[in-house]
This record gives C-alpha cells, structure tokens and sequence, in this order.
C-alpha cells in the first residue's frame, strides 16, 4: 500500500493545477473524487468518465513537457480505458473536436473521419477534416508515449499482454517503472508471471532498492536464474559498484552471483552446443547412411549419391504438388507419403544405374568415380531442364513447425527435432534389415565372398543390385528430410556429397556404427568451432583436420584390421 | 634326425642363445591378433644361413601372416624378429627390410605387368633406389651381363622383350623368383611357388629353388607335398599359428600331431 | 641375337624423343603453332582467309594451359595410379600468383586510385599491403611463386598422404577435400585475395598491355613453349628408370615396396612435380581470360580435367594434350550452341569412356594404341565367362 499512496501524492498537486486549468469550478470535487477513487478496491477503475474526460485534455496542452506529464500521470493510474487513448495518439488519431472541445478518437474513411468517445468507447458522430484538430506529437512523446503503454499493459486483462509487459520492463530496467511494477505484483493472481515479475523487481532493487538488505535480497532472487538477461543486469552492477559506492558485502555477493550465473549459462551454451552438433549430424548422418551401404559394403564410389538426395527432395515436391491439386485435404500428409515415394524412385534410379554402369566397373574403383560422377552430371542436368534451375517450394507439415523455447536461450526446433528422430530411426531400420533378413544375409555373404556366395546359390548380380539399389533408395529418403532444411534445387546433392564422403571415411568404411559416430562427432566438432572460428572458418578447420585424421588412420575409426589382403 | 630332435627340444635357454648367434632369422614368442582372432600365438623358429626351408600347414594356420611380419608388412603384438642375429626387424618398413637382403615373394605372381621381362629384371636389380638416383640412372655393362645371367636362371632368356602380362602363369612365378634373384638377397621368403603349375613346371621350378638354396638362404612355404618332397629339406608344420612339428619331411609325417591335424577334421 | 643392346644404349635424350612417335607429332605442332598463329595473327589483313582473329589466339591459348594442366595429371595418373581430384587448386594457386603480379602492375590506374593497395583491399577499408602481397610486384618472384606455392602445398600433402599409405579413392576424397577446402577460404574477404570477385582489371604484362594483339600473340607463344618444355620433361621422368618404378608402384605398389624402393618418395616426387606444372598452366591462364576467382578451386572443376585425360588416352602424355583440346572444344562449341545439352554431354563422355574407351582417342588409333586395346565391357564379359565356367 505504501507505493500507492506515494504514486497518489505525486499525483494529486498535479491533477488538480491541470483540472483548474481547464475548468475551476470542478477542482474541490475533482480533488474529493480523486481521494476517493484512490481508496477504491483493487481491479475497479481508477477514474470517472468525467475526470478521464477531463485529465485527457490535459494531452491537448500547449507544450511538449505538460503533454508527457499528463501522459505519465494516465498511464500510471492503470485505468483499462487509458491505453487506447495513447495509443491513438501514438498513430495520431486523436483529436480534439473543435464543437465542444472534447477529446476524441478517429478513424479515417476517404474524406469522413468517425469519432470514438474516450469515455465510452462508442462512436458518438463523424465528421470532415476541417471540424476537427489533430493532437500533435513529436519523437520526444512518441517515445514517451511508448514506454506509457508497456506500463499500462501491465493492468491488461490479457495474460500475454501482461507477461510480454513485464519483459518489455526488464529490458528497460528503468528504476521509475518500480512502483508501478509493485502494484502489478499485489494485484498479479498467475504464478508463473508473478515470479517473472519478482525477477523484474529485483533487477530494479538492485540499483534502486534503498537497504543492503534489499539488495542481497534481490541478489539471491537473481542468482537463481539462468539466462543472458540476468547476466547483463548483474555484470552491469558490478561494473559500475565502484562509481555508484554500493556496500562491499553487496558487491560481493553480486560477483558470487556472477559467477554462478555465468557458469551455469556457459553449461546451457555447451548443451546447446552439443544439440546444434547433433541436429547438425543427424543431417550428415541422413546424406552419409546411403554411402555407408554403397561405398561402405560394396565398395562402389558412388559420386552420384547426392544426386539420389536431391531426387528424393524432388519426390517429395512432387507429392506435395500433387497432393495439393487432387487431394488439398490429405497434403498434411504428402511427407509420410513421400517417404516410401522417395525410397522407390531412388532406388529404381539407382538399380538402373548399376545394372547400366556400375556392373562393369566393379574392382576398378577409380572409374567407377569417374563414371558415376558423369551420371551425377546428366542427373543434375536432366532435373535442371525438368523443373528449371530455381528452387522449389517444400512447405512444412503443421506438426514440424514451432520450437520449444528455454529461457536459457536455448531453442529446439521442432523440424530439427525431428530430422533426429528420423536419422535414428533410419539407421536403426538398416542395422534391422542388415541383421535380421534373408537379402542382409545375402548382402554380407556376397560383400565377403562373391565366388562363394555365387556357388551357394545366391544370385550375386541380383543381390548387387538391390544392395545398390537400397542404397541409393535410402539417400532418396533422406532427401525427404533434407528438403525441409535444404533448398530443393538441383544443386542440393553436390552440397552434401563431399560431406558424406567424409562422414564414411572419418567413420571407417563399411562400419555402419562408425558412420554414425562420424557423423555426430563430426557436427558436433563443428558446432564447437563455429562459436570460436565462424561458419567457414569452422568447415575449413574440420575438412583439415580430417585430411590429417585420414593420414593418421587410413581406414578411419572403426577400420578392420586384418591380414594383408592386397598382392 | 637328430639335429630335428634338438631343435624341437630347445627349451634350454643356452642352446636357444646359442642358435640365436648363428641364425639368418629368428622368430621368438611372436603374437598378433586381428580383432580377437589369433593369427599367430607364441610362434618361434629359426633358419640358419644357407638353409632351404620349407613351412606347411593348413589354411588358416598363419603362414602368410608369419611372412607379413617378417617383411614388415605387419606388425607383431609380441615377440622379436631378428635378421642375422642382430637386426631387428619388427621396427623397419619393407623397403628398408628389402634393401637389408630379404626378398620375398608373393603367394599370387606380382610382377610389373606393363614392364618388360628385361625391365621387371632391372627394377629388382640391386643398386640405388633413391629417387634421383633413379632419374638419371643409366644401364650399366654389369648391370646388363648380370640381367643376362638370371634370364639364364630362370629359363626365360628368349622371353626378354615380351611384356610380363603376356607370361603364362609359371612363367611369372619363375620371373618374381628371378626378381628376387636380382635383388641380391640373403633371404629368401617364397610364398606357394607352384601353385596353379603345370607338373612339368613344378618339377623345373623345385630344381630352381634347390639350386638357388646353394647361395641363399630360403624359407618356402607351401601346400603340396610332392613339391616339398621335391625339395629335401627340413620342414616346420604351422598350426594355429604356433610351430606344431619339425624336422624332416618323413618324420614330420609320423607325428600323430601332424596327421590329425591334416586328417582329423 | 637380340638387339637389346642397341635399344638399352645410354641414349641422349634426342634418342628417345625420335622414338616417341607421338610427342614428336605433338613437338611439330606445338612449334609450327607458335609461329603460324602469332604471324597471321598479326601481319595479315583482317579479310585475308589464313588470318587468326585475336580471340581465337586467345581461346587457343587458352586451351594450351588445360592442356598443360591434363598433361600434369596424366603423369601423376596415367603413369603413377595417383588419381587427384584436386589438381584445380595447384593450377588456381599458380594463377593466384601471377593474378597478384597484375594486380599490383595496375598501381594508381584502378577505380580508387591508390599506388600500392588493390581496389578490392582499399574497399575494404586496410590501410596497408598484407606481407604475403610483398615481392609480387617483381615478375620474377611472381613466376617463382607461381611454381613454388603449388609445389610446397603437393609436397606437404603429398608427405603426410603417401607416408601413411593413403591410396586409392582414399586420395582421391582427400584431395577433393583440400581443394574444397581452399575454394573455401579463398571466398573469405579477409583472406585477402579479393573474396568471391577474385583478382580482374588487369592492365599489363611487363609493361604489354594485355589487350594488345602482341601481347596476346606473346602469351600464346609462351603456352606452346611452356606446353613443349613440360612435355620433353615429362617423357623425361617417364622414360627414366624412375618412370619405370612409378609404372611398377601403378601396376604392383607392394611388389615395388618388397623390391626396396620407398614407394612414398617416389610418389612425393611425381606428385610434386605435377603440382609445379600445374601452377605453371594457372599462370600463363590467369593473363590469357584477365580473371582469376574461387571458382578454379571447385571440386567439379578438378575432376573435369580428370576426363580431359580420359578421354585422350591416359599414361600417354600426348593423349592428355589432345583430351584436353577435345573436351574444352566440345565445352566452348556446347556452352555456345546449346548450353542445356553440355553437362549431359560432358555427363555422358564420363560414362562412355570408362565403359568403351579405357584408353581414350589414342587408344583407339592402331598406330599408338597397344596390343591390348579391350573395353572394359569385354574384359567384363571375358571375367563374367571365365567365372561362369569355374563355378
């Protein structure tokens, strides 16, 4: 109550020189009036209808400094009724009607201007141009006019309103906002923006409070929080301890405070590190898996693997059109449509490319390069004269767009979020077909012993083809996924290929753990260095220091060791 | 018969000290293990200077990884190789363990097949293998004479000019052993010299061996019996990469050991 | 009996140049070209139908250095089984250099006006030269750079690659990754080698003003020159008993080893010699186009020249000159006529020559091509009935 009755004294002689300005013979009963909306319950408006008639004129005042004192003045009274009149005059629709001098709100229709009582809020006539004078306003007030709002919306029925209030006013730390701030908080009835507001508070005690006691008491309030904010407010403190002279013991237990803050904030920066690592390496790890079965297992180059990607984000785009046209309410669903799509299309793309090409060239790795990059270029081209060379629009289903937001600073979105979840489950589905079914047996048989398993009685071809096939099918998947986070273009799969050629040999050929240890390390690594080196920079430094690991461990992390098979 | 019986014997640490003074190769305790499985355990032999070796064994019983670890081509987890008593071996690469005099030769036949025969001959010749010496080497009189007299050697003398893919298989095998030949070595490792030969063949090719063993040292390792009957000389039986008999062909053939391992499974 | 002496005489290197049936074609042409071009370049009239209009000498010119830089790749390809994926960057660092030269020729003749600063280093607001641009306005030390950044950088990786036995497509990944890797850097500004706009404006070559017909014609000579010396250098090395043992580390790389050469200083050599080559055809391209930017360094670049070899015939030298003459040919006649069909195009020749012509062109000619002239399809076919037949 004690800020209440001192916002009311520095109110009243003020209130009452404007309400004699303007009409004297109500003062005596304005300054009855006042004292007793004053003392009305809490929540009840702070004004009649004739005196936020009458202080509202006051904003018709001559010059610049009256106008803000009676802004400030509305604006501490809380009144519901006040903020629609500012904000009018922010945008300069409020007038005074040349009539009967009152104060009025406009909208504008070509030339007729329709009136909004202040009061009621109803439209009470209209008018032209000429019966009516616009309230002017200058920079200075706009601003003012501004930082009136964010305290009104403090009293805002709205709890979004409210809350987005309370942050606007720790931003500012303006010590003034203070006992306005102590009002919300009597009256504030939800939890969660009360304990916001108890942190704004102590942001404000801390420099404005008047005892050493509430000062450690508002130290300890913001040594429990974690965010960026809270670090800016205490270092500010403590930079400026010394010109201020504040108490050695509060100094103290602010650096204390600091210090705690800090590290638990470079905690959460390491955690959202190693997220944007992971979210990062779920992405190499989607374009690397297809490799690890072609390059990893069969040993075939594929340079034309980035291309399956790109065709596979090109499926979904396609899913998504037609969806779109023949079937507008199922397109929620064109991405868990275009998943087994982009595993056909790819892998029939890829088996033609083996049965057409890469069947010739097994045992010679190095043209195999050279004549699946020469598929990766009509690939590319045949995409370009299709759909043009511009990129295509993949929209995201409503269930991948969003974030979780942590007041740490920390933000999760939710397509990333699921990119992961996707990876892992890709990969766990290889590994399951790998290990668990009849074409895995085959597969692993042919990879160990070709004449053997042909002999068996394992067609060997057939097998090579699927197991390419699979392959590439699996990159087509993927570039569901890269299509949310990627530009589908036809450039998308040489972004990647390098990358994932990278991911398999850092991770050691034909290791499908190590390819998935590759993968996170290697975007985990680079989302350390980003932070210190930048986003090239950071690239630069982890290709280097791959080429280094390469000369280290040829064959990689997982590499198998073994008796000296080459002649 | 006795000298076999000594040797299997050797426990005795002077006798093993004694032996290690006097050898080309020594093998001691070597191990190496390739992701749990043990390709050699505890593996020691020795071959004296001008020695004809012969090593057998069934698939799988590590010889090819004994030859790896000799040339350097693998390293051993445990145990020392020493070449002439003193050099070991375990710390070099297999170039510096070819120019120390130990050639070897593959299982499958690696020749320089877009070489001529004369050429595969001149690579292997002894002499300088620094790059600038390469560059600006020039063929030699002696050079030549002694690339004249292991075409002799090796019975390809009229096959000169031909380029070594257009040799038969045994003609290639001679040709790898006429590199080695060529190379001046001390030792000689020859891995299954007549595998895929003709009879003919195989019997020209044992006689080159015996006669080559006159001046060097070789360890043969083989499969075929009647090849290494052919050869007469002491034979080591690998198992489970550890020396499971020696001595001579027809004593190694009674070890109950040996015969169950052959035949047994 | 044989005249093995005779053909194993220590011959002169007259002797194996007439031998080379090929190269001394190739010799012929090189030499009747820089004087033909250049003389009816500049002495006959315009209207006269032997006349070689400048753009022409230029476009020519500039094939030479792809022909420079093919010949580079083959020696280390076609005669030593090293495939790089990233000999663009040794061929743009070699640019680099002399694109720096010019850029400091240009003095206060650029947009800003400053004596010692590059346009690009004045807009970006440094004050002065960065130490690594000290010595490039010297034409000597520019063509010794040139030579020796390529041939630092392809002997510091070439040492850790080859030391740790780093073959295959192994190398070829990394070394897609070092020229990435470059292609990356060289796009930061603060690198200051110009960024994304790389090095342009020129304005003259030891005093020549490269718009000149002369000098043009100059620079077009210098390529044959340059194109001939690499080639007799190559044939060279590749003729010597050190060409044999990299053929030997092509066809049996542990053989070699078991036989006492160290593989790695073999390849180190080779591998560095190339690079040099390399940055020779960077800067004499660099003043032929008047550009040199980040985009030599991509990955896609460096595996075109790769097909440029292919396509001629690797492990013949002269077969890398006629590839790279073809290729670019066919790029300049496609990108101009219809610029859609050119990748499927270049696509294609990527296909049909591994699959067809493993031996490029030459091989296809009885007269140079070897005894064994088989397509991989037939080798396929043969090994398909041979195991037909065993299983």
């Amino acid at each position: 109550m004690r800020n209440d009755m001192f916002s009311m004294l520095r109110r009243s002689p003020f209130c009452i020189q404007q309400a004699r300005k303007v009409v004297l013979g109500f003062g005596l009963l304005f300054a009855c009036l006042l004292i007793f909306a004053t003392a009305l319950p809490k929540g009840a408006m702070a004004y009649s209808d004739e005196e936020l008639r009458i202080v509202a004129e006051g904003l018709n005042a001559k010059s610049a400094t009256q106008k803000i004192k009676v802004i400030e003045e509305m604006a501490a009274d809380g009144d519901p009724r006040v903020a629609p009149i500012l904000r009018a005059m922010l945008e300069g629709d409020l007038y005074v009607r040349e009539s009967d001098e009152h104060i009025v709100i406009t909208r504008k229709q070509g030339k007729v201007y329709t009136h909004i009582d202040i009061v009621s809020g109803e439209e009470v006539g209209e008018s032209g141009s000429k019966e009516i004078s616009k309230i002017k306003v200058n920079n200075r007030l706009r601003g003012v006019l501004r930082d009136a709002l964010a305290t009104l919306n403090l009293f805002s029925s709205d709890l979004t309103t409210r809350t987005n209030a309370v942050e606007q006013i720790m931003d500012a730390r303006d010590p003034a906002m203070l006992p306005l701030l102590l009002r919300a908080i009597d009256r504030e009835e939800n939890e969660t923006l009360l304990a916001r507001m108890e942190l704004a508070r102590a942001t404000m005690a801390l420099a404005a409070g008047e005892t050493t006691e509430e000062r450690l008491a508002a130290i300890e309030v913001l040594s429990s929080e974690t965010t960026p904010q809270i670090r800016a407010v205490l270092s500010q403190f403590v930079a400026s301890a010394e010109a201020e002279g504040y108490e050695p013991e509060v100094v103290a237990a602010a650096e204390d405070a600091l210090e705690s803050v800090e590290g638990r904030l470079s905690t959460w920066q390491t955690v959202g590190d190693v997220y944007r690592g992971i979210s990062l390496g779920s992405v190499l790890l989607l374009a690397a898996v297809g490799l690890a079965i072609t390059f990893g297992v069969m040993g075939v180059i594929n340079m034309a693997h980035g291309e399956m990607i790109m065709i596979g984000a090109y499926t979904t785009f396609m899913v998504q059109q037609a969806l779109g046209s023949f079937l507008p309410s199922g397109s929620a669903w064109s991405l868990v449509i275009s998943v087994p799509a982009a595993f056909l299309v790819a892998g029939a793309v890829g088996v033609v490319i083996e049965r057409c090409v890469i069947r010739f060239l097994y045992g010679r790795p190095l043209e195999t390069l050279l004549a699946t990059w020469g598929v990766s270029l009509v690939l590319q081209q045949a995409i370009r004269t299709i759909f043009g060379a511009t990129n295509q629009q993949v929209t995201a289903p409503d269930f991948m767009s969003g974030a979780i937001e942590f007041s740490t600073g920390l933000v999760l979105t939710y397509n990333r979020l699921w990119i992961i979840l996707f990876s892992i489950i890709v990969v766990a589905g290889i590994a399951a077909v790998l290990r668990y079914t009849a074409f895995g047996l085959q597969m692993r048989a042919v990879t160990q012993n070709r004449r053997m398993a042909g002999s068996v009685g394992i067609r060997t071809g057939y097998v090579d083809a699927l197991t390419f096939g699979l392959g590439s099918g699996i990159a087509g998947i993927a570039g569901v996924a890269l299509s949310q986070i990627s530009n589908v273009s036809p450039n998308l799969g040489q972004t990647y290929i390098i990358d994932s050629f990278m991911v398999v040999v850092f991770g050691g050929v034909g290791n499908l753990w190590g390819t998935v240890l590759g993968a996170f390390s290697l975007g985990i690594v680079n989302k350390f260095l980003e932070p210190m080196a930048g986003a090239v920079l950071a690239k630069i430094f982890v290709l280097i220091a791959l080429i280094l690991f390469i000369q280290k461990r040829p064959k990689g992390l997982f590499a198998l060791k073994g008796r000296a098979v080459e002649a | 018969m006795s000298e076999a019986a000594v040797q299997m014997n050797a426990s005795d640490e002077e006798q093993v000290k004694s032996a290690k003074s006097e050898t080309i190769l020594y093998v001691d305790g070597v191990s190496v293990t390739f992701d749990g499985f043990r390709a050699l355990n505890n593996l020691s032999f020795y071959v004296e200077p001008g020695e004809l070796r012969a090593i057998i064994g069934p698939n799988g019983a590590g010889k090819t990884t004994m030859m790896d670890i000799i040339t350097g081509k693998t390293r051993p987890d445990t145990g020392d190789v020493l070449f002439k008593s003193e050099i070991d071996l375990t710390k070099m690469d297999e170039a510096e363990i070819a120019n120390l005099g130990i050639g070897r030769k593959f299982q499958k036949p690696t020749v320089f097949e877009s070489h001529t025969v004369f050429d595969n001959l001149l690579l292997a010749a002894s002499g300088g293998r620094g790059v600038f010496q390469a560059l600006f080497h020039r063929l030699s009189e002696a050079e030549k004479i002694k690339i004249e007299k292991t075409l002799v050697t090796i019975m390809l003398e009229d096959k000169r000019d031909e380029m070594a893919a257009n040799l038969s298989h045994g003609q290639k095998q001679w040709l790898e052993i006429g590199m080695l030949l060529m190379q001046e070595p001390e030792l000689l490792l020859v891995d299954e010299p007549v595998a895929g030969m003709t009879d003919s063949e195989t019997e020209e090719t044992a006689k080159l061996l015996r006669s080559i063993a006159k001046e060097y040292s070789v360890v043969v390792v083989e499969h075929d019996m009647e090849f290494v009957r052919d050869l007469d000389c002491k034979v080591t039986v690998l198992h489970e990469g550890s020396v499971l008999a020696e001595g001579r062909l027809d004593h190694v053939q009674k070890d109950p050991r040996v015969i169950e391992v052959y035949l047994g499974r | 009996m044989t005249d093995y002496r005779q053909k194993y005489q220590t011959t002169p290197v007259i002797g194996w140049l007439l031998k080379d049936r090929g190269g001394m074609i190739l010799l012929g042409i090189l030499i009747a070209a820089a004087i033909l071009v250049p003389l009816s370049n500049l002495l006959l009239p315009e209207s006269s139908a032997f006349h070689v209009p400048t753009w022409m000498v230029s476009l020519l010119g500039k094939y030479l250095c792809y022909a420079l830089l093919a010949l580079s790749v083959d020696l280390i390809w076609g005669f030593c089984g090293i495939l790089s994926l990233g000999h663009g960057a040794f061929f743009a660092l070699g640019g680099y250099a002399m694109g720096m030269y010019l850029m400091r020729q240009i003095g206060d003749r650029g947009v800003y006006g400053d004596p010692i600063l590059p346009d690009f280093m004045v807009f970006l607001n440094w004050q002065e030269l960065p130490w690594y641009w000290y010595g490039f306005d010297m034409f000597w030390f520019a063509i010794v750079m040139a030579m020796f950044v390529p041939g630092l950088l392809a002997f510091v990786f070439g040492f850790l690659a080859f030391r740790s036995r780093v073959t295959g497509v192994y190398l070829s990944i990394i070394t897609q990754a070092m020229t990435y890797a470059l292609l990356l850097a060289f796009f930061r500004n603060d690198m200051g080698f110009g960024g994304n706009n790389g090095l342009t404006d020129f304005k003259d070559l030891l005093g020549y003003s490269l718009q000149s017909d002369g000098t043009r014609a100059g620079l077009f000579v210098a390529s044959c020159v340059f194109l001939g010396i690499c080639y007799v250098l190559a044939r060279g090395i590749t003729q010597s008993r050190l060409g044999k043992v990299l053929i030997a580390i092509r066809d049996a790389e542990s053989r070699v080893r078991f036989t006492g050469y160290r593989v790695e200083y073999y390849k180190l050599f080779v591998f560095t010699v190339s690079a040099v080559m390399a940055g020779i055809a960077g800067a004499l391209y660099v003043p032929q186009v008047g550009i040199i930017n980040p985009g030599e360094f991509a990955p896609a670049l460096s595996i075109e020249i790769v097909i440029w070899v292919a396509v001629g015939g690797r492990g013949t030298l002269y077969g890398a000159v006629l590839g790279a003459f073809i290729v670019n040919y066919a790029k300049t006649f496609f990108t101009g006529a219809m610029p859609d069909f050119w990748l499927f195009f270049l696509g294609g020749l990527f296909i049909a020559v591994t699959l067809f012509l493993p031996k490029g062109v030459i091989g296809a000619v009885p007269a140079f091509g070897s005894a064994d002239r088989q397509s991989i399809i037939t080798a396929w076919r043969k090994r398909r009935a041979n195991e037909g037949g065993k299983a």
